[in-house]
């Protein structure tokens, strides 16, 4: 049983302020999706909880498991069992989804910590990686189970990846690495019908009662899919309305226009 | 971010990786300090070298004193002539199986990895150490059909026809100043003969090292390769670090037939103190592929573009080539194509990593004789730069004598991308890691061309390179 907590975080960019006071507590096996008019605020939420090196925080707290990881670097958060995934995951050319999965498991799992021995003696940090024959059967199942086409473990990753094949990709990477608490970041934007039940499916397959789930989205249709227990929605740097999964039926129903008119001016930065 | 304890560690390992350490040399004989005609005639007596190629030495040391220091490229003012030790003898005779390798330099290589590498990988294995090839094995059955690959000195005496009809024929010593100097004291490097037909499926290899101070390394490598015949030659190198300068200028040259292939693959990773000014060529006749492939990792200067000459119709050449500049290093390669016959293609891909203040240039030409129509070429340079110190040039020259022809250049220079950075580490690698892991990606395209073990080391190198270089 973990908790990931957000208390009054205020940050941006530069001297401009986007996130104005977020409060929001996610417990294992707990569905939060919170859902926002574009430029709200919402994906600068998601990479601050991920420790990018782009935002600054002015206030305000992250906390996993009562500790604070706001000193953490990304690859620390990550290895604490914090997940993005992303709108947008940028190609890396020349590096294939395999040997990109192999690292990042090994890191997250403590192979890499480990001192080298045997044939690896001497050799650099980071070159001690889980044994490859258990690898490979992992990635194997694991990509049979979240219907990704074996061939993506030679592909370089994300590199020339359609929407749909990235954001498959992104959920076999949460899977291998089996987080405690996932944020998924517009993971239904730019999906057909087809590839949007795929992820859906993958996402109620990892939500386990170890596992808390932040759903980020901007419509409501991924949400016929992923039951959430709690609906926020997200206006001006700031949690405005929290409830069930009503909420969500009512934005689909109403738009954004409403929240606007009644919240517009109402974020002022809480001191 | 690497814990104390992880740079700590890190740190013993990359004192050791560098190749830090050195034997210590029992040279059985060594030429006095500097170089003039004296000189040349202990080399000459010491390898009881026939007439025609002590005169040819004479004559190269004269082209030498002759032609000023070039003036373009690196900066080479750090070179002093006089402070070099031109050739060093380290032992008598040369080993024809592992045992008779001398202890303490089969230690050396042991450090080096090259006897794990030698009973998996190698076939025939020629090991330069120092000036002398002493470790030279080759397969029975390449002999049996008549492939000679032995260091040049032996392929010298023992096939004296053959070397003395091709030698210095595609390089000859009035080429550079640097090839006037390796063709006056040239030792040790390889000869290699691949008769009409045959083809070598497993590559040649060879291992350089440095390791006497101020010991300049010359060797002289020679390939030919007959009609319809393939060879892959791959050489090494790895040298211990001295805090004085070091010269390493080699010269290769290759000819290859009508409708024969030759791969040359290098990987160049001398101490950050050596002057690598290299001549690398090679000709290729109708029908016949030549490729060079070539990194170039260490070294404080490189001066090195192989180049193709392609003279019958149809031939072919490709060079890969990745440079990496750490601080106080220039890498100033590239390539050279001339296509000279009609219906020639070529191909260059240049890519360049820069760090630390390290200069990166890429300097090629592109040249289409009159007569060489239909002919194509293709050429792509990439920079990548890992900080604002850094920097990457590009001096391509390009001269077309003949309308009927097809020619692309493309260029580009790219930083680091923080998103990919932020990306991978989101993915719990961290930071140094994932840096090593883009650039690893960015040379992967030529890394995968190499034998894997140097694909294995070239990844690991770049590792070791990459250790904090971000953040």
């Amino acid at each position: 049983m973990s908790v990931l907590e957000i208390r009054n975080l205020r940050a941006g960019v530069e001297d401009k302020e986007i996130l104005k006071g977020v409060n929001l507590t996610l417990d294992s096996g707990e569905i939060h999706a919170l859902m926002g008019p574009n430029g709200s605020g919402k994906s600068t939420l998601a990479y601050v909880v991920a420790g990018h090196p782009h935002y600054q925080i002015y206030g305000g707290d992250i906390l996993l498991d009562g500790e604070s990881i706001l000193e953490m670097e990304p690859d620390e958060r990550c290895k604490a069992g914090i997940f993005l995934a992303f709108q947008y995951p940028v190609a890396v050319p020349g590096v294939s989804v395999a040997n990109f999965l192999r690292t990042a498991v090994s890191n997250v799992r403590g192979y890499t910590a480990q001192p080298t021995e045997g044939e690896n003696r001497g050799a650099v940090i980071g070159s001690n990686l889980m044994p490859m024959r258990e690898f490979r059967k992992e990635i194997n199942d694991k990509m049979k189970e979240f219907n990704v086409d074996p061939s993506f473990a030679r592909r370089y990753l994300n590199d020339g990846f359609s929407g749909g094949e990235k954001k498959r990709t992104e959920v076999l990477q949460m899977a291998m690495l089996a987080p405690k608490f996932a944020i998924m970041d517009e993971s239904d934007s730019g999906l057909d019908i087809d590839a949007l039940r795929v992820v859906s499916e993958g996402i109620n397959k990892l939500a386990t009662p170890e596992r808390g789930f932040l759903l980020i989205t901007h419509y409501q249709r991924l949400l016929n899919y992923v039951k959430p227990d709690k609906v926020s929605i997200f206006y001006d740097g700031r949690i405005v309305m929290t409830g069930g999964p009503e909420i969500a039926l009512m934005l689909e129903e109403r738009g954004y226009g409403w929240v606007e008119k009644e919240f517009a001016g109402a974020a002022e930065p809480v001191a | 971010m690497a814990t104390h304890a992880d740079r700590e560690a890190l740190k013993g390992v990359k004192d050791e990786y560098e190749y830090g350490f050195h034997d210590n040399e029992k040279p059985i004989f060594k030429t006095e300090r500097g170089i003039n005609h004296a000189v040349i005639d202990q080399i000459s007596d010491q390898k009881n070298e026939p007439d025609w190629m002590r005169e040819f030495r004479h004559q190269a040391l004269d082209i030498f004193l002759s032609k000023p220091m070039p003036t373009w490229g690196a900066d080479l003012s750090g070179i002093d002539f006089d402070e070099i030790f031109y050739y060093l003898k380290p032992s008598d005779g040369k080993g024809t199986s592992w045992d008779d390798v001398p202890e303490d330099i089969k230690r050396t290589f042991d450090r080096l990895g090259i006897p794990e590498a030698e009973r998996k990988f190698l076939a025939g294995v020629g090991a330069q150490y120092d000036s002398e090839v002493i470790y030279h094995s080759l397969r029975e059955e390449w002999e049996r059909i008549g492939v000679i690959f032995l260091d040049m000195d032996s392929g010298l005496r023992e096939h004296p026809e053959i070397v003395r009809e091709y030698f210095a024929t595609i390089i000859p010593a009035s080429d550079n100043k640097f090839a006037a100097l390796n063709s006056a004291v040239w030792s040790g490097g390889s000869f290699v003969y691949v008769p009409k037909g045959v083809h070598v499926d497993i590559p040649l290899q060879a291992y350089f090292r440095i390791n006497a101070q101020n010991m300049g390394q010359f060797e002289r490598t020679l390939i030919i390769v007959e009609e319809g015949a393939s060879v892959h030659y791959v050489e090494g190198c790895t040298a211990p670090i001295y805090s004085s300068n070091s010269l390493h200028s080699a010269v290769v040259e290759i000819i290859i037939k009508k409708g024969a292939r030759c791969r040359y693959t290098t990987i160049q990773n001398w101490s950050t103190d050596v002057y690598n000014l290299v001549t690398k060529r090679a000709v290729a006749y109708e029908g016949a592929t030549m490729e060079w492939i070539d990194g170039n990792l260490g070294s404080k200067v490189t001066m090195k573009d192989p180049a193709v000459y392609m003279l019958g119709p149809k031939a072919h050449g490709e060079i890969l080539s990745i440079a990496f500049a750490g601080h106080g290093q220039h890498q100033d390669a590239g390539g050279k194509v001339v296509h000279g016959a009609p219906y020639t293609s070529s191909k260059i891909v240049s890519k360049s990593i820069s760090k630390d203040g390290g200069r990166a240039s890429y300097r090629g030409l592109l040249r289409v004789g009159k007569g060489a129509h239909h002919s194509k070429s293709n050429v792509v340079c990439d920079a990548l730069l890992l900080d604002e110190r850094s920097r990457s040039d590009t001096y391509p020259y390009i001269e077309i004598e003949e309308d009927n022809v097809s020619v692309g250049h493309e260029a580009s220079v790219s930083k680091i991308g923080e998103e990919q950075l932020f990306y991978l580490q989101s993915r719990g690698i961290g930071v140094d890691e994932a840096a090593a892991m883009i650039v690893g990606g960015f040379i992967e395209p030529l890394v995968k061309e190499l034998p894997m073990e140097y694909a294995v080391e070239m990844n690991r190198l770049i590792q070791l390179q990459m250790e904090g270089t971000i953040g």
